[in-house]
């Protein structure tokens, strides 16, 4: 099993930047749902 | 949301079966042994980025046309994923290079090629942020988006052009070059798999643009009053 860590290595890293990219995505959705929200009532006081 | 949510459990279905393919379906390569199996992984990667770079390219086209929003958070959406996609073929080759051709890296057409267009790519995320108005900004990084896309013919035809340490193409490759029928199967399995991937992330992008503008139309209301 030559190179086996190199191919673990390979696969390891290359799912863990999809997975970074995708949990950043979702962070960042949170955030702007939040966000969204709390503008909304701060609006609707407003009136 | 539903339909997303099915693309992405489509998604994850189909890079898990690649995977398995890539391991178990496969025929090892004769003289690279175990390491050829990351080529699946890599090249399925760098087709779904070039594919995204592409959306991007349509999204900045569509906007300089129309100036509609949609074609902005198309345009963001493509660019990034592309990005990260390219993220990992430039990190995935490396590791496969280094045990077959002594070094990590080389400057070679291809190579430089695709660090240059991702270069591009960072830059073109840069320069959003460094422009506040909206319309502005889309406009701007619509233009440098149709500019950065000119690399992506040059990283397709760099190992078809010019001599390089990179392989030479196994598919559309001319005469001599060609894969085993099963590893075509497979590679081909894979890039589907990576695409699917690349359109439910991009899918998930484009909604988190969309609603990062509707936080900027709430902001300048609440200014407002």
């Amino acid at each position: 099993m030559k190179n086996l860590d190199s191919v673990f290595a390979a696969y390891l890293i290359g799912w863990g930047v999809f997975f970074l990219f995708y949990v950043s995505i979702a962070k960042r959705t949170a955030d702007l749902r939040d966000e969204v929200e709390r503008l909304k009532n701060s609006l609707q006081r407003a009136k | 949301m539903g339909k997303r949510i099915i693309l992405g459990a489509v998604a994850i279905l189909l890079v898990i079966a690649a995977a398995y393919a890539a391991f178990y379906v496969a025929p090892e390569e004769r003289t690279m042994g175990l390491i050829q199996r990351i080529f699946y992984f890599h090249v399925g990667s760098a087709w779904a980025g070039l594919l995204a770079f592409f959306v991007c390219f349509i999204g900045n086209l569509m906007y300089v046309w129309k100036r509609e929003p949609k074609y902005d958070w198309l345009g963001v959406g493509g660019a990034e994923v592309g990005l990260v996609f390219t993220t990992v073929v430039l990190i995935t080759g490396p590791i496969w290079a280094h045990p077959v051709w002594g070094i990590w890296w080389t400057w070679d057409a291809r190579l430089t090629s695709t660090f240059v267009l991702w270069l591009l790519y960072v830059s073109y995320l840069l320069l959003r942020t460094l422009v506040e108005e909206p319309g502005r900004r889309a406009l701007l990084s619509a233009l440098f988006g149709i500019f950065a896309f000119i690399d992506v013919p040059l990283v397709f035809g760099a190992i078809r052009w010019w001599r390089t340490q990179h392989p030479s193409p196994v598919i559309m490759g001319g005469p001599g070059s060609g894969l085993d029928p099963t590893m075509r199967k497979v590679l081909f399995f894979s890039g589907l798999a990576m695409c699917v991937l690349m359109a439910f992330l991009i899918a998930e992008r484009y909604m988190l643009e969309k609603m990062r503008s509707e936080v900027d139309i709430l902001r300048r209301e609440a200014e407002a009053q």
